[in-house]
């Protein structure tokens, strides 16, 4: 995992090696400076020689601004890697959501892809920058210190790895436990912010069912839950405090008595021996940070993980080697196609239909009954499981997708405009379109009414997911959106649901008499929406029940007719001169 | 242990930076106190102590117990030399008894030490949490008595982010910086006092040079504070970006819009990057800085020093300069550390800042409302008597001017008078709204989007309060019927189904918790929910996640009927309750909702004919007002608005 993480690194690398080097420089100085200060006590105050106390003093100001020097270089090259790396990551997993399919997009909730695109992100950078900062300190402190400590007094240094076995020791035993109870903290934290959630978006139902004391209630207990982990969590990691502390008093009592003997009986200075106390302290510190490294790590761990699993997802819908680059014309045959959203239940199954082109097939039949399923074949938003879809006389899987999507322009059901103004919006579907054609392409859609009545017209600003615009107005901005791709196939998904009956004839008297030669495909639930329709195919359960014309279906298809009742019977005479007047 | 303390500093920084998530660390790095900022500590620390003064007592002498025993530690390094070793080295019989005694008190003194250490962070550790879950539980709580306005006035994002964010810096804010700043205040007085009493002239030095340092940090951090902000708003951008892009991921995909949509987005990534490399960058070079300015320190002390040690004109031997220069060196450490914990310390405060405003915000009003709901048993003589057991009768109990109670019998007449209304002030949806529902009547409200439909049934049951005009429920103003019994008394359907984390059971449950399973079955059957309830891999149990993502919209809806149905209400509201559920199915769950209906008062919203028909009352409504009323057939002959509606059997 971590492999593929530094593989975005990128052309951060070098900022990414010039920060260690960087840092070690930084180590070195600081190891150094303790030596100088030394000698200014010792070589210039301690002799009252004026010129040793400004010459090393004048050696110090030098290494501290080098010090200086090497610290912003450290701590500007980190950031630059960690932004670095960021922007890499962010880059790669947006790229690659682009390239997912429905089937893809599916699996994760846009919710998620987002906390991994944002959150996610965000720990794993300063994670980066703290590794490659302290990481690099850590061990070198180490190694330093370890390296003086032998070389000043080998026996002496005994003393240190007796300590360091005893606090290693102690550290991992804590460590690996706490990890383990982190990762049931963070799972537990999540839980929480999602039942906050879910109160937020919910309150109505909430408090539409007085349940207010009841919600109290259960967060109340997920929040001690939480409460109960953390303190546990916590109480372990605070036993590394008096741990290691036992451990350094213990380590400076031992020195003192050895050390006092030592100094006795000639085998070590007094100089040497503060030396040795400065050392167990940097030894003891560079432990307790690898230590909280290694916990940081595997804290960010979560995070990287789910980064990888986006960036490792392979779009399941892709090229083909040699792909056809023109669509013939506007036929459609699903030949044996049956099709699964991935749990064993065919959304589809066994479907064989022939559309010619230039035809406008109605689609009909009750929820879930696999009508938008057949429209996301069309345009290759899915792979078929079995069979196979032909457009034009040419399976889909064969084309260029870009191509294919340009000439099978679908409307989908849960249609969304992005923010930025009504023209903007509409080029998505050509984006050279001009002024001129964006109105053409409303005209038809029965959206140049309202927007000719707004004050900015075309400049009209849309919100985030068109809040300002009704159900209704959405709808029709969304067809003219697809109409503007001049597509040879036009699938509308229940695009008109929103809309009056009155508009949505319209826009079907609009397709008959201007887009003649395209084929359009309506799936609705309102019967109306598909009665004029050239043929129209009844589905249920995922299968095809009747194909067929209007007044045939009326007389041989059992459920058409059913449905066709309950929509009509109702609203009595009514509907007949509603049809007399679209047709 | 003053390196120590700094170790553990950076561990506690880690720690909480990992669920702050990286960027939004400095996210209120701004330099100077935000306004209010001190109320908002005082009102802090009132919030812990009220419940924690003895724990915090404790905490206080622990800190300054274990402050002395690391002060000791360093000192006794002199003492050990001076004291013991050179002594000693003069002797040709060294006697080390006297030392093994000293370092055995000094062993015992040291585990003292450790223990008040231990001490102080444990008794912390609960203190903090228990904060923290008790801020958690007051800030529900309070969340879920707001009026529904608090919720359509704030983004939820933003209400979230109060529990997510501001929460968690508090953690690091009463758990870690306070103690610390505490602790680190406390060793500088006793460093300041030994160095006073080494060399007065010395010390104003360190003193005005350590101003300098602490100065350059602010310089630094407000120039960070800068970048920070920036770093964010480009977060927020690019965040905005990717949540418009990928909820709309679908659409970019059909229209083969992928390569636009990457353009965009690394125009929004880059920016991003450059601001939080700069933002970084400066935060990065504080440390640097002030370690080094604690060199210079050092070497001007020496200096001055040494020349004034030699000059002789003030008393200064050479062993107190070495003592003080020891000092010093503890002295800047502490004082770097402190002004970098004041940006962490800011940004808590204005996470605190949030939490309270929060809290703060005015809950739903209940003054004077006193009629409840209860149920009630009819003796043979027809009088009303008041029960526990759950019968399908009920009454409005109502405290009469003699202190008793009296029993109305609930029959569901609402009536609304003269009814104006406006989400805000200046803004009116509607106006002079006339409406009776006589008991056990559907009344159905039709009209386009935003005529006010909803709007009407949110103000029964009191999610708004109206401006003007008298709504009764049985006569019974609701201003005065408690707010959660007039709620109890109304099953709705909302328009937006929401459903909740557990399993299909549980989610029907949702409107009666004391229901069995078999009464939340016999309601799913009622409203034809059953059939694709038991079709689902676990059936009952199935579990739903994220509300309900793994169902259709119509089957959600389906289960939603059901949840008012096990409700079991004497009123129900039905706002767009079977929009996504296709007419063939809807008419099965209509079947199913006119025996719910049955001889209970019920308002309905919908936009298919077959829905409102057979209403007893239906109401046109046109921008906030009711333009016509009347029977199904009545308004066809009157041959206006519905009529035109009703060109189809749609209304947009």
């Amino acid at each position: 995992m971590i492999k593929k993480l530094l593989r975005h690194v990128g052309r951060f690398k070098t900022a990414s090696i010039l920060t260690p080097v960087f840092t070690t420089l930084e180590v070195v100085m600081g190891v150094l400076i303790p030596y100088v200060t030394a000698w200014i006590i010792d070589r210039g105050i301690m002799q009252g020689n004026m010129n040793n106390v400004y010459l090393y003093g004048g050696i110090m100001i030098v290494m501290a601004a080098l010090s200086l020097t090497f610290g912003i270089f450290s701590g500007k090259f980190s950031a630059l890697a960690s932004s670095g790396f960021a922007y890499n990551l962010r880059d790669a997993m947006f790229k690659n959501i682009q390239t997912f399919s429905f089937a893809n997009i599916d699996k994760y909730s846009t919710a998620g892809l987002i906390t991994r695109m944002t959150t996610d992100v965000s720990n794993l950078q300063s994670a980066f920058q703290m590794v490659l900062r302290i990481s690099v300190r850590a061990p070198l402190n180490l190694v330093f210190s370890i390296l003086m400590c032998v070389f000043i007094n080998m026996k002496m240094s005994l003393i240190f790895i007796i300590a360091m076995l005893i606090l290693g020791t102690s550290l991992y035993f804590i460590i690996s436990k706490t990890v383990k109870l982190f990762t049931q903290v963070f799972t537990k934290y999540d839980d929480m912010n999602k039942s906050v959630q879910e109160n937020i978006s919910a309150i109505r139902v909430v408090k539409a069912f007085v349940r207010e004391d009841y919600e109290n209630k259960k967060f109340a207990n997920a929040a001690k839950g939480l409460y109960k982990l953390f303190v546990g969590t916590e109480k372990l990691m605070a036993i590394n405090h008096p741990v290691m502390s036992t451990v350094v008093y213990g380590c400076i009592i031992a020195l003192s008595w050895f050390g006092a003997h030592f100094i006795v009986a000639g085998d070590l200075s007094t100089g040497q021996l503060t030396s040795l106390f400065t050392y167990v302290m940097t030894i003891l510190n560079s432990l307790m940070m690898l230590s909280m490294i290694f916990v940081q790590m595997t804290m960010s761990a979560a995070s990287g993980k789910r980064i990888v699993e986006v960036l490792d997802e392979q779009a399941d819908v892709s090229n083909p080697e040699h792909p056809v680059m023109e669509v013939p014309d506007g036929s459609i045959s699903f030949k044996d196609v049956s099709f699964s959203y991935g749990s064993s239940e065919y959304a589809i199954k066994d479907i064989n239909l022939s559309i010619k082109s230039g035809e406008t097939i109605g689609v009909i039949g009750g929820t879930g009954c696999g009508k938008s399923t057949l429209g996301n074949l069309i345009c290759r938003l899915y792979d078929v499981n079995k069979g196979s879809v032909e457009v034009g006389g040419i399976d889909v899987r064969q084309y260029d997708i870009e191509r294919l999507r340009n000439e099978v322009s679908m409307v989908l059901q849960n249609n969304v405009l992005f923010s930025g103004t009504i023209l903007d919006n509409l080029r998505w579907g050509k984006s050279d379109a001009t002024l001129e054609e964006c109105r053409e392409a409303c005209r038809m859609a029965v959206a140049d009414e309202f927007i000719d009545r707004m004050i900015d017209g075309y400049d009209t600003m849309i919100e985030q997911n068109g809040n300002n615009v009704s159900g209704g107005q959405k709808q029709r901005l969304c067809i003219a959106r697809a109409l503007l791709k001049r597509p040879k196939i036009l699938i509308l998904d229940d695009s008109t649901s929103a809309c009056d009956t009155a508009t949505d004839a319209k826009i079907r008297k609009a397709f008959k008499e201007e887009i003649p030669n395209t084929t359009k495909i309506i799936i609705a639930q309102r019967i109306q929406s598909v009665a004029d329709a050239d043929r129209i195919i009844v589905m249920q359960s995922g299968r095809v029940v009747g194909f067929d014309s209007h007044e045939e279906l009326l007389k041989h298809c059992d459920l058409y007719s059913e449905i066709y009742r309950t929509q009509t019977e109702l609203s009595g005479d009514f509907d007949e001169k509603q049809k007399g007047g679209a047709a | 242990m003053k390196k120590f303390r700094k170790i553990f500093g950076v561990r506690m920084d880690v720690g909480g930076r990992m669920r702050g998530g990286g960027p939004n660390a400095g996210r209120f790095a701004n330099a100077s106190m935000p306004e209010g900022g001190w109320a908002t500590l005082k009102r802090l620390m009132r919030y812990v102590t009220s419940r924690y003064k003895f724990s915090l007592i404790l905490v206080v002498v622990c800190i300054i117990v274990s402050s002395i025993t690391s002060l000791v530690s360093t000192m006794f390094i002199r003492t050990l030399i001076d004291d013991y070793v050179m002594p000693l080295t003069q002797t040709s019989n060294p006697d080390f008894h006297p030392l093994a005694m000293t370092l055995l008190k000094l062993g015992i003194i040291l585990a003292v030490g450790v223990i008040c250490a231990y001490a102080n962070n444990r008794i912390m550790i609960n203190v903090g949490q228990g904060t923290l879950l008790r801020l958690r539980t007051d800030l529900f709580r309070h969340m879920e008595s707001l009026p529904i306005k608090y919720f359509d006035q704030h983004a939820h994002g933003d209400i979230m982010s109060v529990y997510s964010n501001d929460v968690d810096t508090l953690r690091q804010l009463v758990g870690q910086s306070i103690p610390q700043v505490f602790n680190t205040v406390f060793s500088l007085v006793i460093t300041i006092a030994c160095m006073i009493e080494l060399s007065v002239p010395l010390t104003v030095l360190t003193v005005v040079m350590s101003f300098v340092m602490v100065f350059t940090t602010r310089k630094l951090g407000a120039r960070s504070a800068k970048y920070f902000t920036n770093q964010q708003r480009s977060l927020g951008a690019a965040n905005g970006f990717i949540e418009e892009m990928l909820s709309g991921q679908k659409i970019v995909k059909s229209f083969c819009h992928e390569d636009e949509a990457i353009a965009q987005f690394e125009v929004l990534n880059e920016q991003l990057r450059s601001n939080t490399y700069n933002a970084n960058k400066t935060a990065n070079i504080v440390m640097p800085v002030n370690g080094n300015l604690g060199n210079l320190i050092y070497v001007l002390c020496a200096i001055i020093g040494a020349l004034i040690a030699l000059s002789g004109h003030i008393e200064l031997t050479v062993g107190t300069l070495v003592s003080f220069l020891t000092l010093s060196k503890s002295f800047t450490q502490p004082i770097s550390h402190l002004s970098q914990q004041v940006n962490s310390v800011l940004s808590a405060l204005a996470g605190a800042t949030r939490v309270f405003n929060l809290i703060d915000e005015q809950p739903e009003n209940e003054t004077g409302a006193n009629v409840s709901l209860v149920n009630v048993e009819e003796s043979s003589d027809g009088s009303l008597h008041e029960t526990k057991k759950r019968t399908n009768l009920w009454a409005w109990k109502r405290p009469t001017s003699d202190g008793a109670f009296e029993l109305i019998r609930q029959q569901g007449k609402i009536e609304l008078f003269n009814v104006d209304f406006g989400y805000n002030p200046d803004t009116q949806v509607l106006f002079d709204i006339m409406l009776t529902a006589y008991p056990g009547q559907k009344i159905a409200l039709v009209g386009g989007t935003g005529a006010g439909k909803t709007t009407i049934t949110n103000l029964i049951n009191r999610f708004y309060d109206i401006q003007d005009g008298k709504i009764l429920y049985d006569d019974i103003d609701v201003k005065d019927i408690q707010r959660e019994h007039l709620r109890r008394s109304l099953g709705m359907v909302l328009q937006e189904t929401h459903l909740f984390t557990g399993t299909v059971m549980d989610n029907i449950r949702y409107g009666r918790l004391d229901a069995t399973d078999e009464e939340c079955m016999a309601a799913a059957e009622l409203v034809n929910a059953d059939d694709f309830i038991v079709r689902l891999a676990d059936g009952y149990d199935t579990w739903l996640s994220g509300d309900g993502t793994n169902l259709s919209q119509g089957e959600r809806q389906l289960i939603a009927i059901a949840r008012a149905a096990v409700a079991n209400p004497p009123a129900l509201i039905l706002d767009e309750a079977t929009s996504s559920i296709d007419t063939r199915t809807e008419r099965l769950v209509q079947e199913g909702m006119d025996l719910l209906m049955k001889g209970r008062t019920t308002l309905v919203i919908a936009h298919r004919l077959s829905t409102v028909r057979n209403a007893d009352c239906i109401m046109v409504m046109e921008h906030g007002r009711i333009i016509e009323r009347g029977t199904h057939d009545e308004l066809l002959a009157l041959k206006g608005k519905y009529y035109q509606l009703y060109t189809g059997n749609q209304i947009e």
